[in-house]
């Protein structure tokens, strides 16, 4: 008997099904339940009223990203309520007997970035998270999506989830990116083509060469921002540059048994004659930087292209919109982005607050300054990211530049922690969200690439990153 | 949680798309470690001036709004943040169903563990709908879930989808944590059969 030919996806799921009763979703086994301060404490509580226990503490990582401050760790957290809710989730990691990258931890972080750096993120798990960029961890070839609270409660409680099949659909994307053009600039420009509502039902998996050809942190990139496009996750097939990634972090096997997961993995990827239920392709070749303008990803254009009339959006809702949008950020329609002045830059959060996105900033401030009156602020996304940094000299490029170092953390990606715009300033952010006060009540987010971020810090105007690459 | 009971409502409508779990509730509420009172930061940023007095034009504010549980909005609403304070929120400030062309998954995800009933309803319907409360904001609209129906002023019955198993926790109460908590011999098999893949205590980090 030869076995239908399956998606990476139905590998990964069909492995994870406990049981699938008639006319109910399935429930499906969770390996690994990542958690953070903001979406616990409401399902701790939940367990505390029903007297029940973490099912699989072992199985289950908990760190303090969204609200934390990023100023030195010796500082006291000013804001009460993110004060106790730091406490909290100190008190319910004790008393539930989960490990902890807390405060003043080496290993503590974004918890999209501390997963896979501490190589807890695998190949072929089940990934969940109260967070939506979850979604990150499919790089690996993991299953992995983001949930709400009572499924935190659920998943704490019994290790499953209740879920029903998503379907899927590949995004081939043929060529490669042009020098300049990063996967920052290809996730926006894919939204930008399919919508914020594009991927809605289904998980994505990137393949073709564009994507074989990326480095690990770049296919997080990539991945963390498939839920903008309302896709469940996305995923892209584990190969050597996954498996070298791995090896020799702290929690990937080790010995033999890194020879059987290996060998395990390399059966992962979809099988050639596959079925996917859509496939959408791109050419990375044709990309340029990407822009947002607007207030959701999708609303994104090539760096040298103008803000789209409303009166040319044929859809109602979206034309409504649109009109919203460019009232929101104060923008003509016909107006060309090149040019506009800005106040602040934000270069980190989970999409691009890793070394090699740091690294790019840095080759571009190296040796130039950050122009008066703009404040730019470096967040790397963990205390590891931050320590690798540092022993590479980044950090006084950075310095040198004029823009500020800071400790790890979500920082003006969520602006929960003081990080924050004052209304009516323009930011470039290196973030994967652009909503409205997404960065501070009446601030106005322009997403972009680390590079395309950086060169904004040096002109103080949204400026094309390839002028200023030698 | 309660069952879900029909509703016969008027109807508070923000013709926009993509609304954002960020528009929702904004993320500063989010530092809060309870489920309760959230209603009064739903759609803080648009339904208050920075002074924190209300913007008497947003649907939000007219004073019968509290006594709606039926909100009618654009296309994929619910995007962004996996936040369950959207839905807690909403629920909270008196919603007990939302009506659109498409709902974001984690949302809708969200809002039916917690009694918010998601009604999806085709692009002519959702069109008329918003003109019926253009012309007349009064006009009240009943939900019976049950038959899965949504019913117009003029008596017209519009079906609307739901899975069998979301209908039936709904109707009967049922909280599926319960279910989960049932499936524990399933669950050790599973597990005798699929050792961990990862120990995240190790501490040789
Ligand atoms: S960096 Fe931003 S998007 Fe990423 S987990 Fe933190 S708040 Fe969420």
């Amino acid at each position: 008997m030869t076995l239908a030919p399956r998606t990476l996806f139905e590998k990964i799921w069909e492995d994870h099904v406990v049981v699938e009763e008639p006319d109910s979703p399935a429930v499906l086994y969770i390996d690994l339940h990542l958690i953070h301060e903001v979406t616990s404490p409401q399902a701790f509580e939940g367990l505390r009223r029903r007297g029940l226990r973490v099912r699989r503490p072992q199985q289950t990582v908990a760190t303090i990203d969204h609200s934390i401050p990023t100023t030195p760790p010796e500082v006291p957290i000013a804001d009460p309520q993110a004060a106790r809710q730091i406490q909290q989730i100190v008190e319910n990691c004790r008393e539930f007997g989960i490990p902890l990258h807390g405060i003043g931890s080496p290993t503590r972080g974004i918890v999209h970035v501390i997963g896979p750096e501490l190589g807890l993120t695998q190949p072929g798990m089940t990934i969940v998270c109260g967070d939506s960029h979850t979604s990150t961890h499919g790089a690996f070839g993991a299953l992995a999506f983001g949930i709400g609270t009572s499924e935190v409660e659920h998943v704490l409680a019994t290790q499953c989830l209740l879920q029903r099949k998503p379907r899927t659909c590949q995004i081939y994307v043929d060529g490669y990116l042009r020098q300049g053009v990063t996967a920052k600039d290809l996730i926006l420009g894919l939204i930008a083509q399919i919508g914020s509502g594009g991927g809605t039902g289904y998980v994505f998996e990137y393949a073709g060469p564009a994507i074989r050809a990326l480095s690990m942190e770049e296919r997080m990139t990539v991945c963390n921002m498939s839920i903008e496009a309302g896709a469940r996750a996305g995923m892209i097939a584990p190969d050597d540059t996954t498996f070298e990634y791995l090896a020799g972090r702290p929690y990937a096997p080790k010995g033999e048994a890194w020879d059987a997961a290996v060998k395990q993995w390399r059966t992962l990827p979809s099988d050639p004659d596959a079925r996917f239920d859509h496939t959408i392709t791109l050419d990375a070749t044709r990309l340029e930087p990407m822009i947002t303008y607007g207030t959701n990803p999708a609303m994104a254009i090539p760096i040298s292209g103008v803000v789209p009339d409303p009166a040319s959006v044929s859809d109602l809702g979206e034309r409504q919109a649109v009109e919203k949008a460019l009232r929101y950020m104060d923008l003509r329609p016909g107006q060309r982005l090149l040019g506009h002045p800005i106040d602040v830059v934000f270069i980190g959060s989970c999409t691009n607050g890793r070394l090699s996105d740091l690294r790019q900033a840095a080759r571009l401030l190296k040796g130039r300054r950050v122009k008066e009156g703009v404040r730019v602020l470096v967040v790397p996304g963990s205390q590891s990211v931050k320590r690798a940094a540092e022993a590479e000299g980044l950090h006084r490029i950075f310095l040198e530049a004029g823009a500020e170092w800071r400790e790890s953390g979500c920082s003006m990606c969520i602006a929960m922690n003081g990080d924050q715009l004052q209304p009516g300033q323009y930011a470039v952010s290196t973030s994967n969200r652009n909503f409205e006060g997404r960065q501070g009540p009446g601030g106005r987010t322009f997403l972009a690439s680390p590079l395309t971020a950086a060169a904004a810090a040096v002109s103080g105007v949204i400026t094309d990153p390839r002028t200023l690459l030698e | 949680m309660q069952p879900f009971t029909p509703i016969t409502s008027r109807v508070v409508a923000l013709p926009i798309d993509n609304i954002d779990t960020d528009q929702i509730i904004p993320a500063r509420f989010l530092k809060t470690i309870s489920k309760e009172g959230l209603g009064q930061h739903l759609f803080a940023d648009w339904r208050y001036n920075p002074d924190g007095s209300p913007k008497p034009d947003f649907p939000l504010n007219q004073p019968w709004a509290r006594e709606a549980h039926i909100l009618l909005v654009g296309d994929n609403f619910g995007c962004g943040s996996s936040r369950e304070h959207a839905p807690w929120a909403l629920i909270d400030f008196g919603f007990r169903a939302v009506i659109s062309t498409s709902f974001a998954d984690i949302f809708r995800n969200n809002a039916l563990k917690n009694g918010l009933l998601p009604v999806v309803v085709d692009t002519d319907t959702h069109r008329r709908l918003f003109d019926l409360v253009g012309a007349n904001p009064s006009i009240t609209l009943t939900l019976d879930l049950a038959s899965q129906s949504l019913i117009l002023p003029d008596g017209q019955q519009v079906h609307f989808p739901i899975d069998a198993f979301n209908k039936r926790c709904l109707l009967e109460g049922i909280d599926q944590l319960g279910y989960l908590l049932k499936q524990e011999p399933l669950i050790q098999a599973y597990e005798a059969a699929h050792p961990a893949r990862v120990n995240t205590r190790i501490t040789e980090v």
